[in-house]
């Protein structure tokens, strides 16, 4: 096995810092938990001449309460954001998330902010180096083609983070600081549907922290289909958030993961506010993702199975929602 | 580029030259020659290399070795005080939870997190705790029985 290339390694101490030298070194990588940097470096799908080791930036660890939103740094832990009393009492969807990222042992080191920034991924790209030379690479890497779709012109990698669909879901906003200052935009602003650049964060601009309203009445879940219980990354995974009013539908989120290139907050589900919860509404939750969604043949589970599993996934936290908000 | 690492392992501190590049399990087992950490994949994904960084278990193969300095080390090196297994090592031996024994020290390692913080772990408890842990020769039923059979023994005095 491959040890890492020869690399300069770099330990700011505040964010400001961080952004910085990332402008200084161009060919470098931020570096957080590591649990998807450093696998992805050993097998020579990223290189880097300078690492810069985010764990002594101080700000990034942050995790409070403030004007009826939790502030969570993004080199907070999922191992700790798991555990948090706040996020498991008001935030559900996002705890379940967390817990289900990896094992015990990634979530000790992997964070927030390596979660929401996590490369794509594709049955053709998370190969070993004379696997990949096998096939000649795919675009992702270094050859031309996308070997899911070989008259695409473009990647179809798929964004396969836990957390990203169930922070969607909770309509949570990002801060990212660059060059030129700091800036905050939606989560879903954050993302791009695009395999190879799925992320709308400039190459010198850092994931400093993630914003969640703690709005009364909602309730939320995160349910994810994976190959191997213990530990896998998401086949497909379902966000829901929902609010009640007495019969009628208050409010009603869906977001989902695994099943493009980037987290899809799935649209078109305005009309359902003020609606009873009944099989139209379901119906309409079931169109929306399957039309919000592109699951093509990144994973070794086949891509009908993945299509026609998502919305079942959707409905079935849905109903449980529902029962449990009455 | 090597540059100078100050952390402490099993209790003992230490200064040595270390390349940037140098993950935590190379500096482990070919600096330090703790060759008890196994290697097991090319990369997070089999457990073997679990080591406990400040108590808390860690996948040595995806940490740098300069990410945890100034931070308490653990491996299995340390688990056993003159001459003595520690209650993992000796279930372990005793109810079979090792056959090739490749996966050992990644699983009392991880095990040995779950006992300090939670010393008496049901099976729901047990399994979640192993569940980054992989292994090829013992079908998990004499590891976790080995698990149970250490939370009901005492720890012998060091
Ligand atoms: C066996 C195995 C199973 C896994 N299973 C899952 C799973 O089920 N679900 C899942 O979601 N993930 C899974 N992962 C992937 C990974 O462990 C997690 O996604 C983890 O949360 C990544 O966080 P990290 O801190 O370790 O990131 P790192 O590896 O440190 O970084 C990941 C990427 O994010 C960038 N980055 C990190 N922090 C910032 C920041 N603040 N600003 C800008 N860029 C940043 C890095 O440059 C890098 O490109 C798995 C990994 C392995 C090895
Ligand atoms: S060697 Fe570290 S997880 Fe396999
Ligand atoms: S005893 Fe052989 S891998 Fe576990």
């Amino acid at each position: 096995m491959a040890a890492l290339s020869d690399f300069r390694l770099l330990r700011p101490a505040s964010a400001a810092d961080a952004v910085r030298l990332r402008g200084e070194h161009p060919a470098s990588r931020f570096l957080a938990g590591g649990t998807d940097l450093l696998p992805n470096m050993r097998r020579g799908l990223v290189t880097a001449e300078a690492i810069i080791d985010l764990g002594g930036v101080a700000e990034l660890a942050e995790l409070r309460v403030v004007d009826a939103a939790l502030h969570v740094g993004a080199g907070v832990t999922l191992a700790t954001l798991a555990a948090d009393p706040v996020v498991q009492a008001r935030l559900p969807a996002l705890a379940q998330a967390a817990a289900s990222v990896a094992g015990p042992t990634h979530r000790t080191a992997a964070t927030l902010g390596g979660n929401l920034c996590l490369d794509t991924r594709c049955m053709y790209y998370n190969q070993s180096e004379p696997w990949r030379h096998a096939i000649q690479n795919c675009m992702k890497i270094a050859g031309d083609t996308c070997r899911v779709a070989t008259k695409s012109d473009r990647c179809w990698a798929a964004f396969s983070g836990d957390v990203a669909p169930a922070l969607l879901a909770l309509d949570a906003e990002v801060q990212v600081l660059g060059p030129q200052g700091s800036r905050r935009l939606s989560l879903a602003d954050f993302y791009r549907d695009d395999g190879m650049a799925w992320l709308s964060l400039a190459a010198d601009e850092l994931l400093v922290s993630v914003r969640i309203p703690l709005t009364d009445g909602w309730v939320s879940a995160y349910e994810k289909l994976q190959v191997r219980g213990a530990i896998d990354f998401p086949l497909t995974g379902v966000a829901v958030a929902l609010r009640r009013e007495g019969d009628l539908i208050g409010d009603l989120r869906v977001a989902c993961t695994g099943v493009s290139s980037r987290p899809e907050l799935i649209g078109g589900l305005e009309s359902l506010a003020g609606k009873p919860f009944d099989d139209a509404a379901l119906a309409l939750v079931e169109k929306q993702i399957k039309r919000g969604t592109q699951p093509m043949e990144t994973t070794v589970i086949n891509v009908s199975y993945r299509r026609r599993v998502t919305p079942v996934l959707a409905k079935r936290l849905l109903r449980r929602l529902w029962q449990a908000a009455a | 580029m090597k540059s100078i690492l100050r952390l402490s392992v099993n209790g003992k501190p230490r200064e040595d030259a270390v390349a940037d590049n140098a993950l935590l399990i190379d500096y482990l087992r070919d600096t330090l020659r703790l060759t008890g950490t196994k290697q097991g994949c090319d990369g997070g994904e089999c457990g073997a290399c679990t080591v406990l960084v400040d108590g808390q278990p860690r996948l040595s193969c995806c940490t740098l070795a300069h990410s945890v300095a100034g931070r308490d080390i653990e491996t299995i090196e340390g688990l056993s005080h003159t001459g003595n297994l520690s209650r993992l090592q000796r279930a372990f031996h005793e109810h079979l939870g090792s056959q090739c024994g490749f996966c050992t020290p990644g699983m009392i390692m991880a095990a040995e997190a779950l006992l300090r913080r939670n010393p008496h772990p049901d099976l729901p408890q047990i399994k979640a705790a192993l569940a980054g842990n992989l292994c090829r020769c013992t079908g998990y039923v004499k590891i976790i029985e080995s698990v149970e059979a250490a939370s009901r023994t005492e720890e012998l005095a060091a």
